[in-house]
């Protein structure tokens, strides 16, 4: 039973990876402003966060993947 | 592999000790970021104030696991013992330089030079931690690794404390003059005697036990950043130890001592030396968990307190920050006093305009009393034409809430000694000797660097979106807390939980 929750969710930390990657991209988007003094208003805040967050995401991706395959799994 | 505890305490004070002067050096940065960047990174330039923003966003996100990844490879094919030598003192060279270039008025190109050395204090903070805790743990016998890493532990919370005190110190014994014309120099020049004792210290230490049986066996890795994330066997555990451990633990230890500070300082307006005193309580009274907790980890398993830590934090985070708001909103006191003055100046940057600055001093039934300084701007041809240009409200508390204060953010504290506390130890286990320092650094420093470090940032943006309110920042630390809780839960395992 455990087994199998634990690989079914590797389909939402796949997902939640994504969606986190492209809320963050339209976050960016959204609040880069040149007449803004915050720092989320500055364009090189949000291009170090993304292309940091980018290798974390696919990371996220990999988790999820391996806990489809069953890596993660009691049995393995 | 056997490992006896004789000289263990040697092997703990030397690498703590060095740990806690990298913590300190890090920390110092932080802590005077406001006078560092009006003597460095003027914001009327464009260049500078860019270069500051590098600084401040750089050094955490990106320099810190590159550096874990730079220092922890050299660390399983060189040694531990060199390697966290080195970092030591890139660190220490890097923040005595930083207390002695001139400022940016009588040196162009001192605030490049400043961002170069807050890199390299990044760099060697990346390397550092790794080293340490392996260092120690590869000492330590297999039911003790626990309680002895938890010293190492502590060192973030003590190099906070020492670079609060230092401040602090010299802020007392100082005029204000002099502490901002060259005393804010003084704390980054003593990091240099510092970094000489505990080098001196490091050097007639041993390598690891584990480490030199492995080299004299030829059995270290030749390249261990591609077995630590190239082969499947590792990179799945280096992925578990980042979303089930590393990344909750990082922004409830970002949350709970930092964040903590800057929402009791800039959202509930109190005065930064009741602030800092309390919290220093705090840290003092709740440090020694870290040692309690990493103890107890060898008794009942690390997993099931650094969850217990992760689900606290969830549940508290919103009552504990909402008790601080309430209790600083002076609409819920009672005003027993005000005076209020009056001011009119020229405006210097617009010579058309006049400010016009309210200075309101109010005591409450409680005890508390409140400065605010609102500043406007008046157009002199049209003078009803009054614009709030900046308001600065400082509130020192009556000291009935000193307990009440100190006890709250000691529980914060406490959960970080719960998640922190025994980590040390469960990354060490997690992974093999020959690439333990490369496979345990990289995850620590992106969920406490990069995680950890975006609470800031996050909390800002959330702050900032419709229908948000004071405790609306909060939302990031509890939602990464909480995934990293339920993976934690259900993907770690017992093989994993020693």
């Amino acid at each position: 039973m455990l087994n199998t929750i634990k690989k079914y969710l590797g389909v939402v930390w796949i997902l939640s990876s994504i969606i986190s990657l492209i809320v963050l991209i339209i976050s960016a988007v959204q609040n880069i402003d040149v007449n803004g003094k915050l720092d989320i208003n500055k364009p090189m805040p949000w291009i170090i966060i993304i292309g940091i967050f980018m290798p974390i995401a696919i990371g996220l991706v990999l988790f999820g993947w391996y806990a489809l395959q069953e890596e993660y799994s009691t049995k393995k | 592999m056997s490992t006896s505890t004789k000289g263990i305490w040697k092997v703990i004070s030397a690498s703590s000790l060095g740990t806690l002067i990298e913590w300190y050096d890090f920390y110092i940065f932080g802590s005077l970021a406001t006078i560092i960047s009006e003597k460095f990174f003027p914001s009327t330039n464009p260049t500078t104030a860019f270069l500051a923003t590098l600084a401040t966003f750089a050094a955490g996100f990106i320099v810190r696991p590159f550096g874990a990844l730079f220092f922890g490879r050299l660390g399983d094919i060189v040694g531990r013992k060199h390697t966290f030598l080195l970092t030591l003192v890139i660190m220490g060279l890097s923040t005595f330089l930083i207390g002695c270039i001139p400022t940016y008025e009588s040196f162009a190109f001192a605030p490049f030079l400043i961002l170069i050395l807050r890199l390299l204090q990044g760099l060697a903070l990346g390397g550092e931690y790794g080293g340490a805790a392996t260092y120690v743990a590869e000492h330590a016998p297999a039911n003790k690794k626990g309680f002895y890493t938890s010293f190492i532990q502590t060192t973030a919370t003590l190099g906070l404390l020492l670079s609060l005190i230092v401040i602090i110190t010299l802020q007392k014994v100082m005029t204000k003059e002099d502490y901002y014309s060259w005393g804010w120099r003084l704390p980054f020049l003593l990091s240099i005697v510092l970094v000489i004792v505990s080098i001196i210290i490091r050097l007639k230490m041993q390598e690891s036990p584990m480490f030199k049986e492995l080299k004299s066996e030829g059995k270290t890795s030749s390249n261990p950043i591609k077995e630590s994330f190239g082969k499947k066997q590792n990179l799945k555990l280096v992925l578990l130890a980042l979303f089930g451990a590393t990344m909750g633990q990082g922004v409830v230890w970002y949350t709970s001592q930092f964040y903590a500070q800057t929402f009791l300082l800039k959202t509930c307006g109190i005065e930064s030396a009741q602030v800092n005193t309390w919290l220093g309580i705090s840290l003092v009274i709740a440090t020694p968990f870290f040692i309690f907790f990493g103890w107890l980890s060898d008794k009942i398993g690390r997993k099931s307190i650094m969850l217990t830590g992760l689900l606290l934090a969830v549940f508290c985070y919103r009552p504990v920050f909402n008790i601080f708001f309430q209790d600083a909103d002076i609409s819920n006191k009672i005003e027993l006093s005000s005076n209020i003055k009056i001011e009119k100046k020229l405006n210097k940057d617009l010579p058309a305009d006049s400010l016009i600055i309210k200075t309101t001093v109010a005591t409450y039934t409680d005890g508390s009393s409140i400065n605010l300084r609102e500043t406007y701007s008046q157009e002199t041809k049209k003078l009803d034409n009054i614009k709030l240009i900046e308001s600065k409200k400082t509130l020192t508390l009556s000291s009935s809430y000193q307990i009440k204060f100190i006890s709250l953010m000691f529980i914060l504290v406490l959960f970080v000694t719960m998640v922190y506390g025994p980590i040390a130890a469960f990354l060490v286990e997690l992974f093999p000797t020959k690439i333990r320092y490369t496979s345990m650094s990289l995850p620590y420093h992106i969920g406490n660097g990069v995680f950890g470090g975006l609470v800031p940032f996050i909390a800002t943006l959330i702050t900032l979106s419709p229908n948000s309110n004071y405790l609306s920042g909060l939302w990031y630390p509890i939602g990464v807390a909480s995934v990293c809780f339920i993976i934690g839960l259900l993907y770690l395992n017992k093989k994993q939980d020693a």
